[in-house]
């Protein structure tokens, strides 16, 4: 308890909410860095799991990509980009966040699309409507939250991981946590603290935004059905 | 990439070692995590009004950023395998306790009433019907644990742990590629194997979902 008091102490303390070291900074860095990792990899697997998702090919591929990518540590593959690369900060951990993210995008698309009702498929086929708009005006719509789904966990993992990042010296509250604990001492542990109270509420308030939009996105019509076969997949994606 | 494949031949026994003892650390974390999440999950199935709290405290050790748990600790516990294994299993417990809740609560309500109406008592009801009728659903929590434990382990290689970890972290610091890329690609394969160990596990525990298959 001591512990985190000292690191609410430090949270309070006004000389910490500004400067290049101070806590607003430091969360527009982390926010901006994992902003920018979770649209280039929607970038990349969003298209992909849509067009796997909707003509059904490649399927077990997908899912042993994603798998895969689960399997490799972000940790790791941060030394890996920095030896690769020799570059401090935002183009190594780029790269790892990117990574990081695309296997739930990925498969959150492909079973999305998957998931859609196949008659309901077929009645949009019967009624003339070409792929690209059987996709656009049937499977997205129907589909819509479970992609958020998708995008909720990977966005967490996000913010969570982007905290590795201060080990190649990049910005963001990783700072924080690395900074105290090479620090010590009372001072040290109370930054470190602090930093990672500040880590948790950012993933906790990105979760909480994904929900509130999952909420809003569910279409009228679509919600329930779309819901219930929401639990299935989701346990498989580990959700 | 320039990988030194002399080295690699010369020094399989320190990447044996490395890898063996990534994998102890896993299975400790795996182990007592689930030995916990075991008690909880059934204490939580069995009283509904506990399984808030529960998940509540889960969650909470969850969100903690894992370089600042394990960094947190070392005042108190040192480095230690204590302080790797604290962590690690604390990551695990959200998972696998979710796991077993909604593993028991996926029973049939049939297959239970069966049981009870056969003259089972609670206790036997859960170890012969309802556990094995959760199992896919407690491995599927099991894999996820145990390749996110895996990655984790690889972070406490800061806190002089990390088996894995530590021999990336030593190439890196002597800026020696090599063992960076075999330390990463010795994690994935132990992940794979031990993924399909617990595919395994699952088909031997579960073998009438084999026998409907064939």
């Amino acid at each position: 308890m001591e512990i985190a008091g000292g690191g609410i102490a430090w949270l309070l303390d006004p000389a910490h909410w500004s400067g290049p070291n101070g806590i607003p900074l430091r969360v527009f860095e982390h926010v901006a860095l994992s902003a920018a990792a979770l649209l280039v990899a929607a970038v990349i697997a969003v298209p992909v799991g849509l067009y796997t998702g909707h003509t059904g090919r490649w399927g077990t591929t997908v899912t042993n990509v994603a798998s895969l990518g689960r399997a490799v540590p972000s940790y790791a593959l941060l030394l890996v980009f920095f030896t690769l690369t020799g570059a401090l900060g935002a183009p190594t951990t780029l790269p790892t966040l990117v990574l990081l993210a695309i296997p739930p995008l990925l498969v959150g698309a492909h079973v999305t699309i998957r998931e859609v009702d196949r008659d309901t498929v077929e009645a949009g086929r019967g009624m003339g409507m070409r792929e690209l708009q059987v996709l656009r005006r049937v499977e997205l719509p129907a589909g819509m939250p479970l992609i958020l789904v998708g995008g909720r966990t990977a966005a967490v993992q996000v913010v969570a991981t982007a905290t590795l990042g201060a080990l190649v010296a990049g910005g963001g509250l990783g700072r924080y946590i690395v900074d105290g604990f090479a620090l010590r001492g009372e001072e040290g542990t109370a930054r470190l603290v602090a930093g990672a109270i500040l880590v948790a509420l950012l993933a906790i308030a990105t979760e909480r935004a994904f929900s509130l939009v999952e909420r809003r996105t569910v279409v009228p019509g679509a919600g329930t059905g779309s819901r219930s076969i929401g639990a299935a997949p989701r346990a498989g994606l580990g959700l | 990439m320039n990988i030194q494949w002399d080295w690699i031949a010369g020094n399989l026994d320190e990447i044996a070692a490395a890898t063996l003892d990534h994998l102890w650390l896993t299975l400790i974390a795996v182990g007592v995590g689930f030995a916990l999440s075991l008690t909880l999950g059934i204490m939580a199935y069995r009283r509904r009004s506990l399984y808030g709290p529960i998940a509540g405290v889960a969650g909470l050790l969850y969100t903690i950023p894992s370089l600042a748990l394990f960094m947190v600790l070392v005042p108190f516990t040192g480095l230690s395998v204590l302080t790797a294994e604290i962590g690690l299993v604390s990551y695990t417990l959200l998972i696998l306790v979710r796991g077993v809740v909604s593993g028991l609560d996926g029973v049939p309500r049939d297959a239970v009433e069966a049981a009870t109406g056969m003259g089972y008592t609670a206790s036997e009801r859960l170890a012969r019907v309802e556990l094995p009728l959760a199992v896919p659903v407690i491995v599927a929590a099991l894999r996820l644990a145990t390749v996110t434990t895996i990655g984790l382990v690889m972070v406490t290689a800061l806190i002089g742990e990390g088996g894995l970890g530590q021999l990336m972290l030593r190439g890196f610091n002597r800026s020696f590629p090599t063992m960076v890329y075999v330390g990463v690609v010795a994690s994935v394969i132990l992940a794979v194997a031990l993924d399909l160990a617990l595919v395994g596990l699952q088909r031997w525990l579960t073998p009438w979902a084999r026998a409907r298959a064939a």
